[in-house]
């Protein structure tokens, strides 16, 4: 050790660091949605940009399970239904009048966050007692039977037609009648940069420290003197918690919750969309909440083979970039950055180069199959070109890419072992 | 009475099909750690790869490739996709089969279709078996019965009496000592995920005629197989058998009761009318299995027969 003077004062970030990494971020992202509705955006944007923060909220709550606490669950969507639904029946009642006719529906994600928390309280109190793999087929199990249930009372979860209610009822808050798209805007807006800063500063509290330690260590966190199954039981809670606020403004949005909400689908999108975002980056969820949600608004239209091409995508990121897109993104910026950026750089073009001619070698195949098997004699034609399934050329620019692409990644890996460690 | 017989035997009977997904899952999760979450996945391609093969040439032929293909699909995997993330710990093997199940499904969607194949019993076997109390029972289940038990002795016998068995499982325990005593314990690995993917595929083989063959069979199987799993013990065959029986017992028991809550608990004064006495015991079958997951968790969370509590 050269450098004896060091001392925990020394090692701390300095208060411009601190501004940088701990601040700066947010105002910029609140700035952004301060921004965004000045472009006048359609209602499309709008209902797009909605979806957009429900799934933020939600990705960054899953997260707070999977990134920050280890836990690996299959069925966070109950959380996020059963705010929901608490959430539907609330606005039900501020419809009804009396006490709750003084409740304003912009609060209800508060509502939300109670019905989520509540909940998870209560599962989580045996769930959480296993970590792992145990964890993640509990959860599994757990999803189905409330999902399964609810279409046992119909009271609660309103069968198959679900709930539905009217948002503009209640007293109004900040001048917000609720009614049109850009109010709800703000009231997205609002929740949306409130349960991020909240998040952001959970991950920062002992709690939120000594969730991260459970994951990494239990045995190590139990022998000084806590309780992992507590802290587990504690993080699922809040997580459920803030997953049920997410459920809330999806009930204020769409005004309608119905029990598929609860099902798998959603739990395993959210999981997808954390995950491909990068869960070991705080700002990973919400990157990948932007994108997935985006895509599957945008792709939808383009291909009907869109959620093969999510799998794929997932399938990639679980096994070459574990880090996610966020991963992507910052070790590209630390990259170009560095000491090496050129030779850097000259590596990333020839594996982006690799990829590309996969990619289109890959979506040729999957858009002629998919014309292929639908059987109505459709080519596929993108750019002025045709490709059918019974033409050669079609199958030479399916495999010539491939091939050629995965020679081009095979020489890139070959050249990263070359190199001196 | 008959109602009873009939349970019984298709209680046995989806309880061995049960088994027959659940074995591989826990030989696979014993020796690897791996949770396979595609397994169910492959069950699926079971029946519809024997619906392709039946439909170029017979059911019977079907029968022995149809589980030998889904096998080598098992294995490619565990060689190029699971090998690899392996080193990324079990968290990331799970997410790498849940994202393989996706896209099972969707590639599945795109050669068959969304809807249900045509996959039928075979004409040889479309008789009913013998006649009880007027109804009769088909000869196709007494041969998913004798199919289901011959595996199960098959099974019982690679692993109890021949060497490979034992090295197996000497590698479920100690792959490292099995790896300096000279075998491939990776090809061990790829060998028994291969099986355990190819008992999966027996089983859609005989039960998808049975049952529907289409996109929705994996999702609709795969959570009863891991809730099989957790309750017998995670890691034990013997668990898994016994668990297996068992749902399959209490599903169809379940299915054949008509009597709702009310009926049930009348003593509580339950009104047949409301939502909680309306509730019947049949409709409550799909539920039962993660009814018991939870119960287990709750009072017994070691399972039926694991030895340890995860």
């Amino acid at each position: 050790m050269s450098d004896v003077s060091q001392t925990h004062a020394s090692l701390a970030p300095s208060s411009a660091q601190k501004f940088r990494q701990r601040f700066l971020p947010f105002l910029v992202f609140g700035a952004i949605l301060l921004l965004i509705p000045m472009t006048d955006p359609s209602r499309t944007m709008y209902a797009l940009m909605h979806q957009m923060a429900i799934y933020i909220v939600f990705a960054l709550a899953y997260n707070m399970l999977l990134g920050k606490g280890g836990m690996l669950s299959f069925g966070h969507a109950v959380y996020f239904g059963f705010g929901g639904y608490l959430c539907m029946h609330a606005m039900n009642w501020i419809d009804d009048g009396g006490v709750w006719g003084a409740f304003p529906t912009f609060f209800l994600p508060v509502l939300g966050f109670v019905g989520g928390a509540v909940s998870a309280v209560v599962i989580g109190s045996f769930s959480t007692k296993r970590s792992g793999t145990t964890f993640a087929m509990i959860s599994l199990g757990v999803a189905e039977l409330i999902f399964a249930g609810a279409f046992m009372f119909d009271s609660l979860f309103g069968g198959e037609q679900g709930i539905s209610g009217d948002r503009m009822n209640g007293p109004e808050v900040f001048g917000l009648s609720m009614g049109p798209q850009s109010d709800i805007y703000w009231f997205m807006a609002f929740w949306t940069i409130l349960s991020v800063i909240a998040m952001y500063a959970f991950t920062r509290t002992p709690l939120g420290r000594l969730s991260e330690a459970v994951r990494d260590n239990p045995q190590r966190v139990e022998f000084i003197g806590y309780n992992p199954q507590r802290v587990r039981w504690l993080v699922f809670s809040i997580s459920g918690g803030f997953a049920g606020l997410a459920g809330g403004m999806s009930a204020v949005n769409y005004e309608i919750f119905t029990p598929e909400a609860l099902s798998l689908i959603p739990s395993g999108f959210v999981l997808i969309m954390a995950y491909v975002g990068g869960i070991t980056y705080f700002a990973g969820p919400i990157m990948g909440a932007v994108l997935l949600t985006y895509m599957s608004s945008m792709m939808s239209d383009f291909t009907e083979a869109w959620l093969l091409y999510l799998g794929l995508m997932f399938v990639l990121i679980v096994m070459y970039a574990p880090r996610g897109i966020a991963g992507i993104v910052f070790g590209f910026w630390d990259g170009i950055r560095g000491a090496n950026s050129a030779e850097l750089l000259r590596k990333w073009s020839v594996q982006l180069l690799g990829c590309l001619l996969m990619l289109i070698g890959l979506i040729i195949l999957v858009e002629v199959s998919v014309r292929w098997s639908n059987g109505w004699g459709e080519a596929f034609e993108p750019f002025g070109l045709h490709f059918t399934h019974a033409d050669i050329v079609t199958w030479i620019a399916i495999f010539v890419p491939i091939v050629a692409g995965g020679y081009v990644l095979r020489l890139a890996t070959r050249e990263k072992e070359e190199m001196p460690a | 009475m008959e109602t009873i017989v009939f349970a019984l035997l298709n209680g046995v009977i989806y309880g061995l099909l049960l088994f027959m997904l659940s074995s591989g899952l826990t030989l696979i999760f014993s020796m690897m750690g791996v949770l396979n979450f595609a397994h169910a996945s492959f069950y699926m391609l079971g029946a519809y790869f024997a619906y392709t093969i039946m439909g170029a040439t017979s059911f019977w032929l079907a029968l022995f490739i149809a589980p030998i293909l889904v096998g080598l699909v098992g294995a490619v995997v565990e060689r190029y996709g699971l090998r690899k993330v392996h080193a990324n710990g079990h968290v990331a093997e799970l997410l790498f089969t849940f994202g393989l199940a996706y896209l099972i499904e969707e590639i599945v969607k795109i050669v068959y279709g969304k809807t249900a194949v045509d996959y039928k019993i075979p004409s040889l076997l479309d008789f009913p078996a013998f006649t009880i109390y007027g109804a009769s029972f088909p000869a196709y289940r007494m041969f998913m019965l004798f199919i289901a038990i011959g595996m199960l002795v098959g099974l019982w016998f690679l692993l109890k009496k021949t060497r490979a068995g034992l090295i197996i499982q000497a590698a479920l325990t100690h792959p490292h000592m099995v790896g300096h005593l000279g075998h491939n314990v990776p090809l061990i690995f790829m060998t028994v995920f291969g099986i355990g993917c190819a008992l999966a595929g027996l089983a859609g083989v005989i039960a998808g005629n049975i049952f529907v063959t289409d996109p929705a069979m994996a999702v609709l199987m795969g959570p009863i197989v891991f809730v099989v799993v957790v309750v017998g013990g995670i890691g034990s065959l013997e668990g898994a058998f016994l668990a297996s029986i068992l749902i399959g017992l209490l599903q169809n028991f379940a299915v054949g009761i008509s009597a709702s809550f009310a009926d049930i608990f009348w003593f509580t004064g339950l009104s047949p009318t409301s939502e909680i006495g309306d509730i019947t015991v049949s409709s409550l079958a799909p539920v039962l299995p993660f009814l018991l997951l939870v119960l287990m968790l709750i009072f017994r969370p070691r399972g039926l027969m694991g030895e340890q509590e995860l």
